[in-house]
Protein backbone atom coordinates (compact mmCIF):
# COMPACT_ATOMS: atom_id res chain seq x y z
CA UNK A 1 0.00 0.00 0.00
CA UNK A 2 1.23 3.63 -0.97
CA UNK A 3 -0.47 6.97 -0.15
CA UNK A 4 2.22 8.66 -2.49
CA UNK A 5 1.08 9.45 -5.51
CA UNK A 6 2.16 7.79 -8.77
CA UNK A 7 5.77 8.86 -9.30
CA UNK A 8 6.30 10.33 -5.31
CA UNK A 9 5.96 13.35 -3.61
CA UNK A 10 7.27 15.53 -6.92
CA UNK A 11 4.39 14.71 -9.17
CA UNK A 12 1.53 15.30 -6.20
CA UNK A 13 3.63 19.10 -6.15
CA UNK A 14 3.35 18.55 -9.95
CA UNK A 15 -0.46 18.04 -10.42
CA UNK A 16 -0.78 20.88 -7.06
CA UNK A 17 0.88 23.38 -10.07
CA UNK A 18 -0.71 22.27 -12.97
CA UNK A 19 -4.46 21.85 -12.12
CA UNK A 20 -5.22 23.92 -8.76
CA UNK A 21 -8.30 22.66 -7.19
CA UNK A 22 -10.88 23.43 -4.83
CA UNK A 23 -9.63 22.84 -1.28
CA UNK A 24 -11.51 21.07 1.43
CA UNK A 25 -11.47 21.77 4.79
CA UNK A 26 -8.78 19.97 7.05
CA UNK A 27 -11.30 18.73 8.58
CA UNK A 28 -12.97 16.89 5.71
CA UNK A 29 -9.28 15.46 4.93
CA UNK A 30 -8.42 14.67 8.21
CA UNK A 31 -11.53 12.36 8.89
CA UNK A 32 -11.20 10.39 5.55
CA UNK A 33 -7.69 9.52 6.83
CA UNK A 34 -8.25 8.84 10.17
CA UNK A 35 -8.72 4.96 10.24
CA UNK A 36 -5.30 4.93 7.95
CA UNK A 37 -3.50 6.93 10.47
CA UNK A 38 -5.14 5.08 13.53
CA UNK A 39 -3.85 2.09 11.87
CA UNK A 40 -0.55 2.59 10.64
CA UNK A 41 -0.10 4.53 14.91
CA UNK A 42 -1.08 1.18 16.19
CA UNK A 43 1.51 -0.39 14.56
CA UNK A 44 3.77 2.16 15.28
CA UNK A 45 3.06 3.03 18.87
CA UNK A 46 0.94 -0.11 20.15
CA UNK A 47 -1.18 1.97 22.67
CA UNK A 48 0.28 5.50 22.50
CA UNK A 49 -1.72 5.47 19.12
CA UNK A 50 -4.60 7.92 19.73
CA UNK A 51 -2.56 10.64 21.52
CA UNK A 52 0.05 9.72 18.29
CA UNK A 53 -2.47 10.54 15.90
CA UNK A 54 -3.90 13.60 17.90
CA UNK A 55 -0.06 15.39 17.91
CA UNK A 56 -0.09 14.72 14.50
CA UNK A 57 -3.81 16.18 14.22
CA UNK A 58 -2.80 19.13 15.56
CA UNK A 59 0.53 19.69 13.78
CA UNK A 60 -1.48 19.11 11.30
CA UNK A 61 -3.88 21.75 11.55
CA UNK A 62 -1.29 24.12 11.78
CA UNK A 63 0.57 23.45 9.05
CA UNK A 64 -2.19 22.67 6.64
CA UNK A 65 -2.54 26.28 5.37
CA UNK A 66 0.75 25.63 3.62
CA UNK A 67 0.28 22.20 1.95
CA UNK A 68 0.19 23.30 -2.08
CA UNK A 69 -2.69 20.81 -2.94
CA UNK A 70 -5.22 18.40 -1.28
CA UNK A 71 -4.36 15.28 -3.78
CA UNK A 72 -0.76 15.57 -1.47
CA UNK A 73 -2.83 15.44 1.93
CA UNK A 74 -2.70 11.89 2.90
CA UNK A 75 0.90 11.71 2.10
CA UNK A 76 2.03 14.56 3.68
CA UNK A 77 -0.50 13.49 6.78
CA UNK A 78 1.71 10.45 7.10
CA UNK A 79 5.01 11.84 7.34
CA UNK A 80 3.80 14.35 10.37
CA UNK A 81 2.32 11.16 11.73
CA UNK A 82 5.56 9.03 11.26
CA UNK A 83 7.21 11.98 12.62
CA UNK A 84 5.04 12.17 15.82
CA UNK A 85 5.30 8.25 16.53
CA UNK A 86 9.09 8.64 16.36
CA UNK A 87 9.16 11.12 18.76
CA UNK A 88 6.99 8.82 21.07
CA UNK A 89 8.63 5.55 20.80
CA UNK A 90 12.18 7.51 21.13
CA UNK A 91 11.31 9.23 24.47
CA UNK A 92 10.03 5.62 25.78
CA UNK A 93 12.68 3.46 24.65
CA UNK A 94 16.23 2.38 25.17
CA UNK A 95 18.74 4.77 22.42
CA UNK A 96 20.26 2.45 20.74
CA UNK A 97 23.48 3.50 18.32
CA UNK A 98 23.40 2.16 14.94
CA UNK A 99 27.15 0.04 15.49
CA UNK A 100 25.57 -1.61 18.14
CA UNK A 101 24.02 -4.80 16.07
CA UNK A 102 27.13 -6.50 14.65
CA UNK A 103 26.85 -9.55 16.50
CA UNK A 104 23.40 -10.05 15.03
CA UNK A 105 24.33 -9.17 11.42
CA UNK A 106 25.27 -13.11 10.83
CA UNK A 107 22.86 -14.32 12.90
CA UNK A 108 20.51 -16.46 10.02
CA UNK A 109 16.95 -18.03 11.34
CA UNK A 110 16.87 -20.33 8.54
CA UNK A 111 20.00 -21.89 9.21
CA UNK A 112 19.46 -22.06 12.99
CA UNK A 113 15.80 -23.80 12.63
CA UNK A 114 17.50 -26.28 10.31
CA UNK A 115 20.24 -26.92 12.40
CA UNK A 116 18.22 -26.95 15.64
CA UNK A 117 15.20 -29.42 13.98
CA UNK A 118 12.59 -28.17 16.83
CA UNK A 119 10.15 -30.09 15.16
CA UNK A 120 11.64 -33.26 14.10
CA UNK A 121 8.45 -35.00 12.42
CA UNK A 122 7.46 -32.01 10.73
CA UNK A 123 7.91 -31.86 6.71
CA UNK A 124 7.50 -28.03 6.45
CA UNK A 125 10.40 -27.09 9.36
CA UNK A 126 10.18 -23.43 8.86
CA UNK A 127 6.94 -22.72 8.04
CA UNK A 128 6.28 -24.61 11.09
CA UNK A 129 7.73 -22.30 13.41
CA UNK A 130 6.55 -19.32 11.65
CA UNK A 131 2.90 -20.94 12.77
CA UNK A 132 3.77 -21.22 16.19
CA UNK A 133 3.46 -17.18 16.58
CA UNK A 134 0.27 -15.99 17.00
CA UNK A 135 -0.93 -12.36 15.92
CA UNK A 136 0.18 -10.93 19.81
CA UNK A 137 3.34 -12.75 19.84
CA UNK A 138 4.07 -11.12 16.30
CA UNK A 139 3.32 -8.10 18.17
CA UNK A 140 5.04 -8.55 21.05
CA UNK A 141 8.57 -9.76 19.07
CA UNK A 142 8.32 -6.36 17.15
CA UNK A 143 7.68 -4.31 20.44
CA UNK A 144 10.73 -5.80 21.59
CA UNK A 145 13.07 -4.22 18.72
CA UNK A 146 14.30 -0.67 19.71
CA UNK A 147 12.93 1.82 17.73
CA UNK A 148 15.63 2.78 15.26
CA UNK A 149 15.07 -0.41 13.25
CA UNK A 150 11.22 -1.40 14.24
CA UNK A 151 9.52 2.01 12.72
CA UNK A 152 11.48 1.27 9.59
CA UNK A 153 10.76 -2.76 9.39
CA UNK A 154 7.08 -1.84 10.00
CA UNK A 155 6.52 0.20 7.49
CA UNK A 156 8.33 -1.11 4.94
CA UNK A 157 7.14 -5.19 5.68
CA UNK A 158 3.79 -4.51 7.91
CA UNK A 159 2.30 -1.40 5.66
CA UNK A 160 4.06 -2.29 2.23
CA UNK A 161 6.01 1.67 1.95
CA UNK A 162 9.28 1.27 -0.85
CA UNK A 163 12.41 1.51 0.85
CA UNK A 164 13.03 5.08 -0.41
CA UNK A 165 9.11 6.27 0.89
CA UNK A 166 10.19 5.17 4.22
CA UNK A 167 13.53 6.81 3.88
CA UNK A 168 11.70 10.37 3.04
CA UNK A 169 9.18 9.45 5.83
CA UNK A 170 11.94 8.73 8.32
CA UNK A 171 14.35 12.00 7.00
CA UNK A 172 17.50 9.65 6.87
CA UNK A 173 19.67 9.22 3.18
CA UNK A 174 18.42 5.91 1.04
CA UNK A 175 21.57 4.36 2.15
CA UNK A 176 21.69 4.56 5.89
CA UNK A 177 17.88 3.09 5.70
CA UNK A 178 19.34 0.33 3.81
CA UNK A 179 21.68 -0.31 6.47
CA UNK A 180 18.91 0.07 8.99
CA UNK A 181 16.74 -2.61 7.19
CA UNK A 182 19.47 -4.75 7.19
CA UNK A 183 20.37 -4.88 10.66
CA UNK A 184 16.10 -4.35 11.63
CA UNK A 185 15.43 -7.79 9.77
CA UNK A 186 18.93 -9.22 11.54
CA UNK A 187 17.54 -8.45 14.94
CA UNK A 188 14.16 -9.53 14.28
CA UNK A 189 15.10 -13.10 12.94
CA UNK A 190 17.44 -13.11 16.50
CA UNK A 191 14.38 -12.01 18.29
CA UNK A 192 11.96 -14.06 16.91
CA UNK A 193 14.24 -17.28 17.87
CA UNK A 194 15.06 -16.19 21.46
CA UNK A 195 11.18 -15.41 21.49
CA UNK A 196 9.88 -18.59 20.76
CA UNK A 197 12.66 -20.35 22.76
CA UNK A 198 11.14 -17.82 25.92
CA UNK A 199 7.77 -18.90 25.29
CA UNK A 200 8.31 -22.63 24.45
CA UNK A 201 6.69 -22.15 21.37
CA UNK A 202 9.33 -24.66 20.24
CA UNK A 203 7.75 -28.23 20.90
CA UNK A 204 5.83 -30.42 18.81
CA UNK A 205 2.71 -30.00 20.82
CA UNK A 206 2.97 -25.99 21.67
CA UNK A 207 1.85 -25.77 17.89
CA UNK A 208 -1.39 -23.46 17.63
CA UNK B 1 30.53 -16.06 -8.39
CA UNK B 2 29.25 -14.81 -5.50
CA UNK B 3 29.09 -17.02 -2.63
CA UNK B 4 26.19 -17.83 -0.31
CA UNK B 5 26.97 -15.71 2.23
CA UNK B 6 27.15 -12.80 -0.41
CA UNK B 7 24.13 -13.62 -1.69
CA UNK B 8 22.04 -14.28 1.34
CA UNK B 9 23.07 -10.69 2.31
CA UNK B 10 21.16 -9.28 -0.31
CA UNK B 11 18.00 -11.47 -0.81
CA UNK B 12 15.75 -9.16 1.71
CA UNK B 13 17.09 -6.46 -1.11
CA UNK B 14 16.86 -8.33 -3.91
CA UNK B 15 12.85 -8.92 -3.03
CA UNK B 16 12.61 -5.19 -2.19
CA UNK B 17 13.87 -4.67 -5.83
CA UNK B 18 16.74 -2.12 -4.21
CA UNK B 19 19.99 -4.32 -5.59
CA UNK B 20 21.76 -2.32 -8.55
CA UNK B 21 21.13 -4.55 -12.05
CA UNK B 22 24.66 -6.00 -11.86
CA UNK B 23 24.15 -7.20 -8.17
CA UNK B 24 20.70 -8.72 -9.26
CA UNK B 25 22.29 -10.73 -12.12
CA UNK B 26 24.59 -12.00 -9.51
CA UNK B 27 22.55 -13.04 -7.38
CA UNK B 28 20.12 -15.50 -10.21
CA UNK B 29 22.93 -17.05 -11.45
CA UNK B 30 23.80 -18.07 -7.80
CA UNK B 31 20.17 -18.86 -7.32
CA UNK B 32 20.21 -20.92 -10.35
CA UNK B 33 22.38 -23.99 -9.27
CA UNK B 34 22.07 -23.30 -5.29
CA UNK B 35 19.47 -25.71 -3.59
CA UNK B 36 20.04 -23.73 0.01
CA UNK B 37 19.79 -19.89 -0.90
CA UNK B 38 17.03 -20.80 -2.60
CA UNK B 39 15.50 -22.07 0.48
CA UNK B 40 17.03 -18.72 2.55
CA UNK B 41 15.06 -17.34 -0.64
CA UNK B 42 11.57 -19.11 0.09
CA UNK B 43 11.97 -18.71 3.66
CA UNK B 44 12.44 -15.02 3.39
CA UNK B 45 9.18 -14.44 1.35
CA UNK B 46 7.35 -16.66 3.77
CA UNK B 47 8.85 -14.08 6.36
CA UNK B 48 7.98 -11.27 4.15
CA UNK B 49 4.33 -12.38 4.15
CA UNK B 50 4.13 -13.49 7.69
CA UNK B 51 4.89 -9.53 8.78
CA UNK B 52 2.75 -8.18 6.07
CA UNK B 53 -0.24 -10.39 7.45
CA UNK B 54 -3.51 -7.44 8.25
CA UNK B 55 -3.50 -7.03 12.09
CA UNK B 56 -4.59 -4.15 13.83
CA UNK B 57 -8.16 -3.80 14.60
CA UNK B 58 -10.59 -1.16 12.92
CA UNK B 59 -10.49 2.82 14.20
CA UNK B 60 -13.00 2.06 17.51
CA UNK B 61 -15.96 4.46 17.23
CA UNK B 62 -15.23 6.06 20.55
CA UNK B 63 -11.91 7.04 19.11
CA UNK B 64 -12.87 8.23 16.44
CA UNK B 65 -15.29 10.85 18.11
CA UNK B 66 -12.60 12.01 20.06
CA UNK B 67 -9.96 12.99 17.59
CA UNK B 68 -12.82 14.63 15.59
CA UNK B 69 -13.53 16.39 18.45
CA UNK B 70 -10.47 17.68 18.28
CA UNK B 71 -10.50 18.82 15.00
CA UNK B 72 -13.82 20.67 15.07
CA UNK B 73 -12.52 22.41 18.31
CA UNK B 74 -9.20 23.45 16.54
CA UNK B 75 -11.72 25.01 13.34
CA UNK B 76 -14.41 26.62 15.81
CA UNK B 77 -11.59 28.65 17.82
CA UNK B 78 -10.13 29.59 14.51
Amino acid sequence: MSVFPEQGMVRAEQQAADTPSERGSFQVVAARELPRLYRLARRLVGDEAEDAVQDALLKGYRAYASLDDEVAAPAWLTAILVNCCRDRARAKGRRVEETELNEADDFSLYRTIAAEDPFPYSDSLHLDFLHQFGREDVRAVLAELPELYRLPLVLCYCEGYQVKEVAYLLEVPLGTMLARLHRGRKLFERTLWDYAERHGLLKENAKR
Amino acid sequence: MITCAEAVRQLWEYLDGVVEEADREKIEEHLSFCRRCCGELDFAEELRRFLAQPDEPDLPADVKARLLATVTELEERA
